[in-house]
């Protein structure tokens, strides 16, 4: 299973964060500190593992983002790289030619995109078009501004 | 009051911001807004607010007091809410907090709701963060869904089932009856999910697996799909670069191989579609390798027979020389994982692997190294020595310590002749001195002193390397050793080797005293040196000049300098008819045991390379409490919370025993102290200094109790400043006897690189007469030398 999943600007900003683990915000911190540091410090032609205490971590650049993750032994780590890029075509798809800004200024939304795409740690759809169904129709059932106001809340 | 700003203007308005400070400030202010509108139970904003406040909490910003309020909106009946509500739950919340429990009641309720996408959210959450209690609550309800003809809930349950499983093992059973029919599913998120879940179980109990095998017959099952999806047509939405559903694919060929270890018929089973991937998959793509990459794996652990291993091994080698470098990274793995059980496949391909000890990748240098010592033996170490030599000559810092440890290591087993393995340990010596690990130096002398007929051509090599470069540490070490010992070999000139080399007593004696007073001599070193002048004392004419040098150093600031000094003078002085028997030339000695297990010494004996290294439980298992615990008591951030490990006591190494047969001589120079007594209860500090780390010091603390009442479940702990480090060592026992009966003892060990003055701050807790106690207190009043 993916330990954690996370994305991270060339200057090393943090877009988005998933712990598929109980971790502690101060094991978080620091798990962010050091895959920043080792990713960032690889030069450019390398290879897209690495070894990090127990786990193997996978990472790939895409324009300006740099998607990283931690794997345990069992995990294939070819079949992650095709998992990472799966997720940045969900995005694609979704935002219509997605850049960093988009994943920036909604970040909720690759939340929500990640969630209908992995659980636990695992691959829970492998089809290209259920995700983007599903969002669409999980869109519909958000309130607009006006039935969000007259709708009682509890 | 004005309503809240929204999340996206409030990202835009961060964003503006030029400094950190600015940008604090904008939080600051927004943060205080947001309490005050969670403050007034706002109905309205408040997923607007917590929306606000993950994306701070993602800045790096606190926002615990956020985590309630996610709950009330996970608790509304606004979907907009829910969802927002279960993100911030997962962001913010996990099972460490007691809020978290809260959220039960929600979730049950959720996972009954009419909407499939309000229980998606439900499940998804459960499945990501649930507590072991929260899934023994709800196992039952995701049971139910797993039995639903609805495809999106289902897959969602199978993987919130396979956390439960991963939660509360226990709790398996219950599932089985639902996971049978899922593997007929057409929907291939169902699939893949049940597949997952099947796979969880068998890896969990071996009697599932056996159940699988022989009761479900699920191999068979499992190659159908797999062919199907082989075989099919192209499916849009399942297409990777030409290949249908390769996720599932992987995931099949993974449940396969656990299904097939260690059993013929499963194995026999498989042999065909295993055989039919290995060869049939594209590999012009990266998708297509890495369904290879599984099956090789699965190929390698189940009982195949030698046809289609060997075709798997093949594939590997041609993994090798693939221009990708993830792959061929992935594939000196692969062949680290299978160099033992196929050792004689993998030589095949010796010459590639060592070819990508040239590569500039760092972490396939690093696996061609690891890979390259395992396939080191008796037929090819001249060969792979010399290739490995050159590595080490040229490799990164980072490499060097590994590499010397591994060269040394096969040189010890398959040199062949004593004469390579002095001149290969030179080689290494030289070249990577100064990263040839601590440990080694004890076990390069103990070699030296069993190659007998060496002992001549080893002492003129260390000598001449000595008077080329005395920087390297190691090397230094061994060579004053050795010149110690057989400072007499070398005036004689009796080398057979090679050309013996002239020299005079007078010039070995300034290449050791010169050691002792360079710069780039560590205080280790110069003990080394000096132990060794003397013992030429005994080897030597020039017992005077000798004398001098002993005496001008029992007045070093060194104290183990000073402490030598002062003995060997005793020795001239009052014991000079002992001189001679005590500094004779050393006996064989034997090998106690094997020292200090490297990676790559695993890599050679065991059979999974992959085993972490055990000496160091990670730090995230550590509990907290007691930790921060001590922490406020030294005021938060000055304090470095104590590790408490048990280390597995190291067998001691030769070279150790070879110190401590000096060191009988000496006596601890650092008086003990009482650190605590009170009550009843006295702790007494007694020290050494470690050897060859001048810098850490050891402590044992000796815990004895005067009462009538014996101190049970008794732990210390202790905790130091910032600039220590502290590790404290398993207690001898949890009980200290009354009346001084007995005593608990426990070793710390302190690191005190900046030479501080020490003090700690202990805390005692116990029970006593049935009553627990617990006590702080300061100490002080170490004494100075233990920390000089």
């Amino acid at each position: 299973m993916l330990r954690f999943l996370l994305l991270f600007s060339r200057q090393g900003k943090l877009r988005l964060q998933k712990w598929f683990t109980p971790v502690t915000e101060r094991e978080k911190k620091k798990v962010i500190r050091e895959m920043t540091l080792m990713v960032l410090a690889r030069p450019p032609c390398s290879c897209n593992f690495l070894h990090w205490r127990d786990l193997k971590i996978v990472y790939k650049r895409y324009a300006s983002l740099y998607f990283c993750c931690g794997l345990e032994d069992q995990d294939n780590e070819l079949l992650t790289l095709e998992v990472l890029h799966r997720y940045v075509e969900l995005l694609d798809k979704y935002f219509g030619n997605v850049c960093e800004l988009d994943i920036i200024f909604n970040f909720e939304k690759a939340y929500f995109i990640l969630d209908e795409f992995l659980m636990g740690g695992e691959i829970l759809e492998t089809s290209k078009t259920a995700v983007g169904i599903a969002m669409e129709e999980a869109e519909t059932l958000q309130e607009t501004m006006e039935e969000y106001m007259s709708k009682p809340t509890y | 009051m004005p309503a809240p700003i929204r999340l996206r203007e409030l990202i835009r308005t961060i964003r503006t911001a030029r400094t950190q400070a600015e940008e604090r400030e904008m939080i600051q202010k927004e943060c205080a807004a947001i309490r005050s509108s969670f403050r007034e139970e706002d109905n309205t904003y408040r997923c607007r607010n917590v929306a606000k406040l993950l994306y701070m909490h993602m800045l790096g910003y606190p926002a615990h007091f956020g985590q309630l309020e996610c709950l009330k909106l996970i608790a509304s009946q606004k979907f907009t809410d829910k969802r927002i509500g279960y993100l911030g739950a997962m962001l913010l919340l996990d099972e460490r907090q007691d809020v978290h429990l809260l959220m039960t009641n929600c979730i049950k309720n959720d996972l009954n709701h009419s909407t499939q996408y309000v229980q998606g959210l439900a499940l998804c959450t459960l499945g990501c963060m649930g507590s072991s209690e929260m899934c023994r609550d709800l196992a039952g309800e995701v049971e139910k869904l797993l039995k639903t003809s609805n495809s999106y809930l289902r897959k969602k349950a199978a993987l919130c089932a396979v956390h439960v499983i991963r939660k509360v093992p226990e709790l398996m059973e219950m599932f089985l009856p639902a996971t049978k029919n899922l593997l007929s599913e057409k929907n291939h998120g169902v699939l893949h999910t049940s597949v997952v879940l099947l796979t969880e179980m068998c890896e969990r109990s071996p009697d599932m697996l056996l159940h699988f095998r022989k009761v479900w017959i699920l191999v068979p099952q499992l190659v159908r799909i797999l062919k199907n999806l082989i075989m099919s047509g192209y499916s849009p939405e399942h297409d990777v670069s030409g290949i249908s559903d390769p996720f599932l694919q992987v995931r099949i060929l993974r449940l396969l191989r656990i299904l097939g270890r260690s059993d013929d018929d499963s194995s026999e089973a498989m042999n065909d579609i295993l055989a039919q991937v290995a060869t049939n998959t594209e590999t012009s793509k990266n998708v297509g390798n890495a369904i290879l990459y599984e099956t090789v794996l699965t190929i390698m652990d189940i009982k195949s027979e030698s046809g289609l291993r060997v075709l798997a091994i093949n594939i590997l080698g041609r993994f090798l020389l693939n221009n990708d470098k993830n792959i061929r990274y992935v594939a000196l793995t692969s062949l680290l994982k299978t160099v033992q059980t196929d050792h004689n496949a993998v030589q095949r391909h010796r010459s590639t692997i060592v070819d990508c000890l040239k590569d500039l990748d760092v972490s396939i240098k690093r696996r061609a190294m690891e890979l390259s010592f395992a396939l080191v033996n008796g037929n090819n170490i001249r060969g792979m020595m010399k290739e490995l030599l050159y590595f080490l000559d040229s490799c990164d810092p980072e490499f060097k310590a590994d590499c010397a440890s591994g060269v040394f290591l096969a040189a010890e087993k398959y040199a062949p002749s004593k004469r390579w393995h002095i001149d290969t340990i030179m080689r290494v010596l030289t070249t990577a001195g100064s990263y040839v690990r601590d440990d080694s130096v004890p076990n390069l002398i103990q070699l030296i002193t069993n190659s007998v007929e060496m002992h001549a051509y080893t002492v003129q090599r260390l000598y001449k390397a000595l008077l080329d470069d005395i920087s390297q540490q190691p090397l230094v070490q061994v060579s004053s050793w050795c010149i110690g010992e057989y400072g007499d070999l070398l005036v004689s000139g009796q080398c057979e080797e090679e050309e013996p080399i002239q020299v005079t007593e007078d010039e070995v004696l300034d290449v050791l005293e010169g050691l002792l007073v360079s710069n780039l001599s560590t205080p280790v070193t110069r003990g080394y040196s000096l132990t060794a002048i003397m013992k030429l004392s005994t080897r030597f004419s020039s017992v005077n000049r000798i004398k001098k040098v002993v005496s001008i150093y029992g007045s070093s600031i060194d104290v183990e300098l000073q402490q030598r000094a002062v003995e060997y003078n005793a020795l001239f002085k009052k014991y000079d008819h002992m001189r001679p028997a005590l500094l004779e030339r050393m006996p064989i000695m034997e090998k106690t045991a094997s020292n200090g297990p490297t990676e790559i010494v695993q890599t050679n004996g065991e059979t999974e390379p992959s085993v972490p290294d055990t000496k160091h439980p990670p730090l995230v298992t550590q509990p907290a409490n007691q930790a921060n615990d001590l922490l406020d008591l030294l005021g938060g951030n000055d304090v470095v919370p104590v590790i408490q490990t048990t280390l597995p006591t190291k067998p001691a190494s030769a070279g150790g025993e070879l110190l401590d047969l000096l060191g009988d001589l000496s006596l601890s120079t650092i008086p003990p102290m009482t650190a605590y007594s009170k009550n009843g209860l006295k702790i007494e500090f007694t020290f050494e200094r470690a050897n060859p780390n001048p810098n850490i010091a050891v402590i044992t603390i000796h815990a004895t109790n005067t009462t009538e009442a014996d101190m049970t479940e008794f732990v210390f702990q202790a905790a130091v400043p910032k600039t220590f480090q502290l590790q404290l060592l398993s207690p001898s026992s949890n009980i200290v006897p009354a009346l001084n009966q007995g005593s608990v003892t426990q070793v710390i060990r302190v690191l005190n690189p900046q030479k501080q003055q020490l003090r700690m701050r202990v805390k005692l807790t116990y029970t006593h007469k049935g009553s627990p106690v617990q006590d702080l207190a300061e100490v002080n009043n170490f004494p100075p030398q233990s920390w000089q």
